[in-house]
């Protein structure tokens, strides 16, 4: 087996530890792996950005200030910072297209997603991607995430405007129509997947809609938490 | 067997019959259309968006048979093979959602997949000749103009390789003037690929006010101008997997030079860079077995070029035994044979270069040196710094600089002793300690720097450096 991010051979060091497990399948070396940071504690209690403290953060707290946006998202849960090493990795997935590269993470996307919501009945949705985007990349790296989980996934929702948002500033991101389109009625509390939380604009875009075509709840799960 | 394996192997996988051909090329009416376009796509293997059209017009070049679409990747019933990168590694293939298998080998250049073509222009291209273009006025030593002599008869014929074994600090490219002169007199296009990228941005106003009137690109990583679409190109070696069938003249700088022996797709790039029918010229101080191999088998011409410009040999390793050299380095000392040495030097004048194995022995023996010689730093390939402190070293700021491998080829110092600690390490082969020794005795001012390897037991790369070594001295008295 072949590290998918380096390449190298990885080599199965045998330790007392795992001398009596199965071989594992992981598709990273140690060495790539040592150079990742697992989100830990304390970060904020909704979004998950890595703080000082535990609580709300700023950003979090601006949302849940506004009536129209209170509550919209339970949470989010995310698995890896977004270091120097992530950043390198996400962009040979998303922007030059290696889409075998999610698979490294395989493991510890399941696990997180074991940890935080494995005890309710959730419906995956991820988010979707442009007509555009989806032509030149040739997937939609939310659904590759979900796909690695292992529960229900359904794509129930579509975009009517594009990715481009950068320009913008935060109010006007946050009240430009809603760029998502609902394709179905849902009853299930739902778990949306993306593979970054910046904002948490697009996701909370997402999870109103979502409340609104009658999801109990909603919850986010996403790859990288940045900032 | 395993030879006749390999050979066949290569002429397998180096099997280049899906570019159209220069003959298939001639045929197509040239359109004017295009005109000043055909320089940019001709010799090249581009992907749709490399490509500056609008769809209908692209369209257009297509449908009329100007452009010659290739499937990016062949599939074979042992596996798949990039045509752009020439990858076949089973782990470095991947598919997409739809199924479609792509390289992940050259997905840094943008990714192709099964779905993907690349674009091959097929009307030929004639580029200016210009008569009599070089105009440097220096003279070549005689072992430069035999030399010169054998690689512009290369460039007369073709379908020729030549090998020039050139010692380090021959003066290979003026070697090269006389060869362009002509190819520039016939409309010949050429390459020369070198491995990196400091030696392009080096060798690009050298050959600018050797041929002023020709047009010279240089291609490389961060270069601003990728269009390469003169009819000279200098490029990284990277830089050719853009290229097919391009070039009429293909010199290969450094060909023993990593990256180049090992990344099998930068010997791909460069088979295939060259026309059918070009001339290629390899330029190496110390040759790789297997063009040894090819030499002794006559199957490879050679030219040697045993003689520095200078006239002076090349000074010849010394050893010296320091067997406890890391028993001491444990106890963060340095060797008495190593310290006597360096009490005793004939000439202190000059500046030191010490090479050692690792980045780890190299911190340590520059902060015990640095109670013998105030004056010393130390560099390694992942040294932010490194740039800045060769040139301090250049510029007499330092007397002494201590590093790894990195500085073995390319850098050059006028006036150095160089030693060589530990030189029975793997790292030191037989190449590496004949390009270390080959950067003592440079300049004409000062042509005899020692060279002296402290070792702890001879290995066969030092003891087969100092007979290479020898042999180019005795080589080099007989012209
Ligand atoms: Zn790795
Ligand atoms: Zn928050
Ligand atoms: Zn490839």
């Amino acid at each position: 087996m072949h590290c998918l991010n380096c390449h190298e051979i990885i080599l199965h060091q045998v330790t007392w530890s795992n001398l009596f497990s199965p071989p594992s399948d992981k598709k990273i070396c140690e060495n790539c792996f040592s150079q990742l940071e697992r989100i830990s504690l304390p970060q904020c209690s909704i979004c998950a950005r890595p703080m000082d403290v535990n609580g709300i953060c700023q950003d979090c707290e601006r949302w849940e200030s506004e009536e129209s946006w209170r509550g919209i998202l339970e949470k989010n849960v995310a698995v890896f910072n977004y270091n120097e090493t992530m950043k390198g990795i996400v962009a040979r997935w998303k922007y030059r297209g290696d889409y075998i590269l999610i698979e490294m993470f395989k493991y510890e996307l399941q696990e997180v997603f074991q940890l935080h919501f494995s005890q309710q009945d959730l419906l995956l949705v991820p988010i979707p991607l442009s007509q555009e985007r989806m032509g030149e990349r040739g997937f939609n790296q939310a659904l590759a995430i979900a796909s690695l989980i292992k529960a229900p996934v359904r794509e129930v929702l579509t975009r009517i405007h594009g990715e481009k948002q950068s320009k913008k500033s935060r109010k006007e991101r946050v009240n430009t129509e809603n760029p998502f389109q609902l394709l179905e009625q849902v009853s299930k509390p739902v778990l949306l997947v993306d593979d970054i939380y910046t904002t948490g604009t697009t996701l909370r875009h997402a999870a109103k809609l979502l409340k609104e075509g009658g999801a109990p709840a909603v919850y986010s799960f996403t790859l990288v938490r940045s900032g | 067997m395993n030879k006749l394996f390999s050979y066949f192997q290569e002429s397998f996988f180096h099997d280049f019959s899906w570019i159209p051909s220069s003959l298939e090329r001639a045929t197509a009416p040239p359109d004017p259309r295009h005109e000043h376009f055909s320089a940019f796509l001709t010799g090249k293997l581009l992907l749709r968006n490399e490509i500056p059209l609008d769809n209908e017009s692209f369209q257009q070049m297509e449908s009329s048979e100007l452009l010659a679409t290739i499937p990016a990747i062949e599939k074979h019933p042992w596996g798949y093979k990039c045509r752009r990168c020439g990858n076949r590694k089973r782990h470095l293939f991947a598919s997409l959602p739809d199924g479609a298998v792509y390289c992940r080998n050259c997905i840094m250049m943008g990714r192709v997949s099964e779905k993907e073509h690349l674009y091959a222009y097929r009307p030929d291209v004639q580029w200016p000749k210009h008569v009599d273009a070089c105009q440097w006025n220096g003279e070549l030593t005689p072992a430069q103009q035999h030399a010169a002599n054998q690689i512009l008869s290369a460039i007369g014929k073709d379908s020729l390789r030549l090998l020039v074994w050139a010692v380090c600090g021959a003066g290979k490219t003026e070697m090269l003037f006389p060869g362009l002169n002509l190819a520039f007199a016939q409309g010949k296009r050429v390459c020369l690929a070198t491995p990196r990228a400091d030696v392009v941005q080096e060798l690009l106003p050298r050959f600018q006010s050797a041929f002023p009137s020709v047009e010279i690109q240089a291609l490389h990583g961060t270069s601003d101008d990728k269009s390469g679409s003169a009819p000279f190109i200098i490029a990284t070696t990277h830089q050719l997997l853009r290229f097919g069938r391009a070039f009429d003249v293909m010199i290969i700088d450094e060909i023993d030079a990593f990256p180049f022996h090992k990344d099998k797709s930068l010997t791909y790039a460069a088979d295939r860079a060259a026309k059918e029918t070009a001339a290629r010229i390899y330029l190496t101080a110390t040759p790789r077995p297997k063009h040894e191999r090819e030499i002794a088998r006559k199957r490879l011409p050679v030219v040697f070029v045993p003689r520095r410009f200078h006239g002076h040999p090349l000074p010849v390793p010394q050893f010296i035994t320091a067997f406890d050299f890391r028993k001491t380095l444990k106890h963060r000392e340095l060797s008495p044979k190593i310290l006597n040495w360096l009490k005793k030097r004939v000439n202190a004048d000059r500046q030191l270069l010490i090479f050692v194995p690792t980045i780890e022995d190299a911190v340590i023996v520059t902060d015990i040196l640095s109670f013998y010689i105030p004056s010393i730093t130390s560099v390694h390939a992942s040294d932010p710094e490194r740039s800045q402190k060769i040139q301090s070293f250049r510029d007499k700021s330092y007397e002494t600089l201590v590093t790894t491998t990195i500085l073995e080829r390319g850098v050059t110092f006028p006036s150095v002793d160089v030693l060589v600690f530990d030189s029975g390490h793997h790292v030191f082969d037989q190449a590496a300690l004949i390009q270390i020794a080959g950067r003592a005795g440079r300049s004409p001012d000062d042509p005899d720097g020692e060279v002296i390897f402290f070792h702890q037991g001879k290995t066969e790369a030092m003891v087969k450096a100092v007979e290479t070594i020898w042999k180019m001295n005795k080589l080099g008295r007989r012209m």
